[in-house]
């Protein structure tokens, strides 16, 4: 393979490599907004949806080189791979609709903390791997939920975006649930760090559930609550672990409202570092 | 009937070695289950042991940027490159194993010491200009070395590296089209990408092993067809396969001595500085320590993982 001269043609502007010619992920997409949605609702819900995805995968890339054995390190790549995925094609959705016309990059290198729209507990500290697996499962299952009922979306961008994000986050669930069985059946110790995983994760759960993301888009209320329920129950007894169901939320401002923990200007600062140092280049 | 068993096993003994000399002499494959010579086997663990500790370690400079990356496709892309090696470790790993070597104990030869992975994971990765010259020159190095692995003797490394030279070809391909993009970038943008070739030249070239003259166990490896071709000739071509190369990025490679020789038909060049080769193999890099503690830090973090996992499987009887 590496015998051939190999050149750059010109007629390719340079990018040969392969899936390089698509700078718009969403090239050969019919983008026009079908008549009676919202574009500034449609924006809205892309932007909380990839903010979440953004950021959870910006975490686990923080495992890259770092997981307890090579497997897990080719699964959780998989899955934050997956979540960069979404976020680019939510972005992407998000700035042809808003009337901004901003790219993908525009709306992850470019914003503060409080004009980020994701949940709090996507931004916690990466955490030990029972805090990593435990967070997965909680966000994947709520995800999920949203997701499965945007797959129906008047919008025919958001509609595609969520049906292939459902096979996605299925599997993301899959591995976090099954992996909170091990920690919570393994040794004395797996168990000792999942129940502290629990207590860390608890406080953040209200918002997680109530989450009315996707309310504007036909997302029913109540509909995450009861995907969560049935999902924790479910791998809780599993686990031999009891993974609390909240009371309802008071609907303090949280993350959906730009209102975050103090660890989300942090992971901004580092997922942005390199393209503010330089403004208008391009990559 | 002592005698006459060991009369039987020196007569298989010589039946396996035929059949082995057999296989070499005829180019064919051998396979985990037949018999080969001690010394074969080991030097094939040690050779892709190296190698599949290579591809871990190897994750660790470019991994850093991940979380830095400048676009969300420079992102994805990388982040799917430092996968991809991952992956590389994992089944070179087990190509390791079907010689009868254990990973966990491959792991702790490593961390001890006992076992080496390439030179150059151990220089620094300084900007994202290093993402991209990593592609292009150390993959590309890389490439140059295992390709001809693709028809080594031994069939399951020899399997294994049609893949990994595949996925290898992307990443140098991915290499080259950062570079590509940042020299028709800024001002700043050429100088991280001509001050990362800088760096980065010298180390590459090292990346073949010492001259043949001076490589202990080149001419065995030959001679069982592991390896085919020597480290001189492996090192000339990918400096006639680079130069055009960097070229057409508008970089200039750091010798004073490159230059066309019509005669050869090659490139003649400095000879890389082989004293700072054997001082990095030998640990004193500027990021040994740091690269096998890493290792070693993600090892004893992940035990608890490991030992939760076998103790749920043994419950469940998997």
């Amino acid at each position: 393979m590496n015998d051939e001269a190999w050149g750059v043609p010109e007629a390719e502007g340079g990018r040969w490599a392969f899936g390089t010619g698509f700078a718009d992920p969403l090239h050969g997409v019919d983008v026009a907004v079908p008549a009676g949605v919202d574009g500034a609702e449609l924006a809205r819900v892309c932007v909380a949806l990839a903010d979440d995805a953004l950021v959870g995968a910006q975490r686990l890339a923080e495992w890259v080189t770092r997981a307890p054995e090579i497997e897990i390190e080719l699964a959780l790549a998989n899955v934050g791979l997956d979540l960069l995925g979404q976020a680019r094609l939510l972005y992407t959705r998000a700035g042809q609709v808003d009337g901004s016309g901003r790219g993908e990059d525009a709306f992850a290198f470019t914003r503060s903390a409080p004009e980020f729209r994701c949940l709090r507990l996507a931004e916690l500290p990466r955490g030990d791997f029972a805090f990593t697996v435990l967070r997965l499962l909680v966000l994947s299952s709520a995800r999920l939920a949203v997701l499965e009922r945007l797959a129906g979306a008047a919008d025919p961008v958001l509609a595609a975006v969520a049906e292939r994000g459902v096979a996605e986050v299925a599997y993301h669930r899959l591995f976090a649930a099954e992996w909170v069985v091990r920690l919570g059946d393994g040794t004395a110790e797996s168990r000792r760090r999942l129940r502290r995983a629990v207590v860390e994760v608890e406080p953040w759960l209200g918002e997680v559930v109530d989450d009315r993301v996707g309310a504007g888009l036909g997302v029913a209320a109540g509909a995450v609550r009861a995907a969560c329920a049935r999902d924790w129950r479910r791998v809780g007894e599993e686990a031999g672990v009891r993974l609390p169901l909240p009371a309802p939320w008071d609907r303090a401002p949280g993350g959906r409202a730009g209102v975050h923990t103090e660890h989300l200007p942090v992971l901004l600062a580092e997922l942005g570092s390199v393209a503010r140092e330089h403004p208008g280049a391009a990559w | 009937m002592v005698d006459g068993r060991r009369h039987g096993d020196d007569e298989e003994f010589a039946e396996g070695r035929a059949r082995f000399e057999e296989t070499i002499a005829a180019d064919r494959r051998v396979e985990p289950r037949d018999w080969m010579p001690e010394a074969y086997r080991a030097t094939l663990v040690r050779q892709i042991a190296q190698h599949a500790h290579s591809e871990i370690i190897g994750m660790q400079p470019e991994g850093e940027w991940i979380t830095r990356a400048p676009s969300l496709r420079r992102k994805a892309i990388l982040w799917a490159k430092v996968q991809d090696e991952a992956g590389h470790g994992l089944y070179l790993y087990g190509a390791a194993e079907t010689l009868g070597a254990d990973r966990a104990e491959l792991t702790r030869a490593l961390l001890e010491g006992r076992q080496k992975y390439s030179s150059i994971f151990n220089y620094p990765t300084l900007t994202f200009a290093d993402v991209g010259v990593i592609g292009w020159l150390v993959d590309g190095a890389a490439i140059c070395n295992q390709v001809p692995l693709c028809r080594t003797s031994y069939g399951p490394y020899a399997r294994a590296m049609v893949r990994v030279c595949k996925e290898e070809s992307f990443h140098q391909r991915q290499g080259f089209e950062l570079l590509w993009t940042m020299v028709r970038g800024t001002e700043a943008q050429r100088a991280m990408v001509q001050d990362a070739v800088d760096r980065w030249w010298w180390p590459t070239l090292m990346m073949f092993g010492p001259p043949d003259a001076a490589s202990p166990n080149s001419a065995r490896s030959m001679a069982w067809r592991v390896k085919r071709h020597s480290n001189d000739e492996l090192r000339q071509r990918f400096v006639d396969m680079t130069v055009p190369q960097a070229e057409r990025l508008g970089v200039t490679l750091p010798d004073e001595r490159l230059r066309w020789n019509p005669e050869r038909g090659h490139y003649d060049f400095g000879a890389p500085d082989f004293a700072e080769l054997a001082r990095v193999i030998a640990g004193d890099g500027p990021c040994n320590a740091e690269r096998v503690r890493r290792r070693a830090a993600a090892h004893e973090e992940g035990a608890w993982v490991r030992a939760a996992a076998r103790a749920h499987a043994a419950r469940r009887g998997e």
